[in-house]
């Protein structure tokens, strides 16, 4: 079973069309109130000195966060980067059903999972195939 | 005598007017997209981000399209778009070591853990203009190729080095929230946080003429890429409403790790130590530049005399940022006519004094 970080995950990475196949699939959805947003900020983004020492700001990012709570008071979140408010808020539905029905998450985000393993295969041996492979040449004497 | 004057509305509004249809260009030509500025200027778009020091590719290319292409006219727009949004809660040191590397390279190994990865790159092309790109309305190149992926772990070059005790190791982070210069100004000394924080949106063209300058002589400098790696990084934040981290998304980041000679001083022995350079985007040459003028900045802590203009960090901090550099140079071009006129009296009272002490003496003389 997903864990809530691994679901949260997933939905920060969705595509609009996919949380849309995704609350699709899990009709029919309860109604839903927002309790916050979706609002478009920033995160500020750090970095460490020399990748491992002390932490320094390296630059904001846009996200986009939305909280939801169902009829029964479960209450969803969605924090994603970007400036996307709907697909916030969809996935702060979907987080909020699946608080409920944590059993189905697997199968309602696989599609997600599989297209975020695709792409990041394809582009591993994309990588893969621009590694040097260095031949020893016999010394010219 | 000057007379204080309103006007120019409609002037201004004439030039802005223009502007949009200089901006938009002959309309028999299609229309730029802000998907195939994304795509397509895609390092320009990175360029703009790290300059703006924000991370969002769509409000990126809506800056170059409404800057008509000058970058940091368009680096400003985002970052004065910045300003209207609210800050959430910061994320996590990124983990760049847990990267999923496109491209990772080192000059002082040549067989290293994980290899050496070239990843899209410009390097070995040999610069001859493409005239096959001018033809527009050709098939999108084939797909390039794949190879099985073994990659195991990459271990920092840096790592390794350190691992032997010929590496300075970094000295461990406060969890203190680093200092902010968005939040406080600049102050000297510099700490490290904040020097990094100022390379970091600073100008890709003033740190790579600054890193240079240490190569030729300005700064004792004698560097090695020991890595320079570029690939997706996870954002990860704490929310407070959930009490743990999440991942949000990732985002394209260059490091560079610039490995320089040290002679040692004091209680440090001779050893090798690190300039650091990390951009937002694909951006090699800034990540470079910036690692060359970071270690230059440590001399003072090292000990090492500060001769040269890129060891000076009030120097370097407060003339890196080309947001405030072109907001101080082009000022120039709003009106000065009070200014100037006082200006030109004052100028014009000492020629008369000037031209009156000459005429005098010659005066005395002709009696």
């Amino acid at each position: 079973m997903l864990s809530r970080p691994e679901r949260l995950a997933l939905l920060a990475r969705a595509s609009a069309a996919e949380l849309a196949a995704a609350m699709a699939a899990a009709a029919p959805l309860p109604p839903h109130r927002r309790l916050r947003g979706p609002e478009v900020g920033l995160t500020m983004l750090r970095g460490r000195a020399g990748g491992d020492g002390a932490p320094f700001n390296l630059g904001e990012a846009t996200l986009t966060r939305c909280s939801v709570t169902l009829a029964d008071g479960t209450i969803g979140h969605a924090w994603r980067l970007g400036r996307e408010a709907e697909a916030a808020e969809a996935a702060a539905l979907l987080d909020a059903l699946l608080e409920a029905a944590p059993a189905r998450a697997e199968a309602l985000l696989a599609p997600i999972a599989a297209r975020l393993a695709a792409e990041a295969e394809a582009k591993a041996r994309r990588a893969a195939a621009t590694e040097v492979r260095f031949a020893t040449l016999a010394a010219m004497r | 005598m000057y007379v204080a004057v309103k006007g120019g509305e409609a002037a201004i509004e004439a030039a802005h007017a223009w502007l949009a249809a200089a901006r938009r260009g002959d309309p028999s030509v299609p229309e730029l997209g802000l998907a195939q500025i994304e795509q397509q200027l895609a390092l320009a778009v990175d360029r703009v981000m790290a300059e703006g020091s924000c991370h969002d590719r769509g409000l990126a290319a809506l800056a170059i399209k409404q800057a008509r292409g000058d970058l940091i006219e368009a680096a400003f727009l985002l970052r004065a778009y910045r300003t209207t949004l609210p800050r959430f809660t910061p994320a996590e040191p990124l983990d760049t070591g847990r990267m999923r590397v496109l491209r990772r390279i080192s000059a002082t190994y040549k067989d290293l853990p994980g290899g050496q990865v070239l990843g899209p790159t410009f390097d070995y092309t040999h610069r001859l203009l493409d005239f096959a790109l001018a033809a527009e309305g050709a098939p999108p190149p084939p797909p390039a190729p794949e190879a099985e992926s073994g990659v195991g772990p990459m271990p920092r070059v840096s790592e390794i080095l350190a691992a032997e005790g010929l590496m300075r190791r970094e000295p461990a982070g406060e969890e203190a929230p680093p200092p902010d210069l968005t939040r406080e100004p600049l102050r000297f000394p510099a700490p490290r946080p904040l020097r990094l924080q100022a390379l970091a949106r600073g100008d890709e063209g003033f740190l790579l003429g600054l890193g240079y300058s240490t190569q030729r002589g300005y700064g004792n400098a004698h560097p090695f890429v020991a890595e320079l790696r570029l690939g997706e990084v996870e954002v990860v934040l704490c929310p407070p409403e959930l009490g743990f981290p999440i991942s949000i998304g990732e985002v394209t980041v260059t490091e560079c790790q610039m490995v320089n000679q040290f002679a040692g001083a004091g209680e440090a022995p001779p050893q090798f130590t690190r300039g650091y350079g990390l951009a937002l985007g694909h951006s090699e040459r800034k990540a470079m530049a910036m690692a060359l003028v970071d270690r230059a900045l440590m001399a003072r802590e090292l000990g090492e005399e500060v001769l040269a203009p890129a060891q000076d960090e009030e120097f370097v901090l407060l003339h890196a940022d080309n947001v405030e550099a072109t907001g101080f140079v082009e000022h120039l071009k709003l009106p000065h006519h009070v200014d100037f006129q006082s200006e030109l009296e004052k100028l014009r009272s000492i020629r008369a004094r000037v031209e009156a002490e000459r005429a005098a003496p010659r005066a005395e003389a002709a009696e």
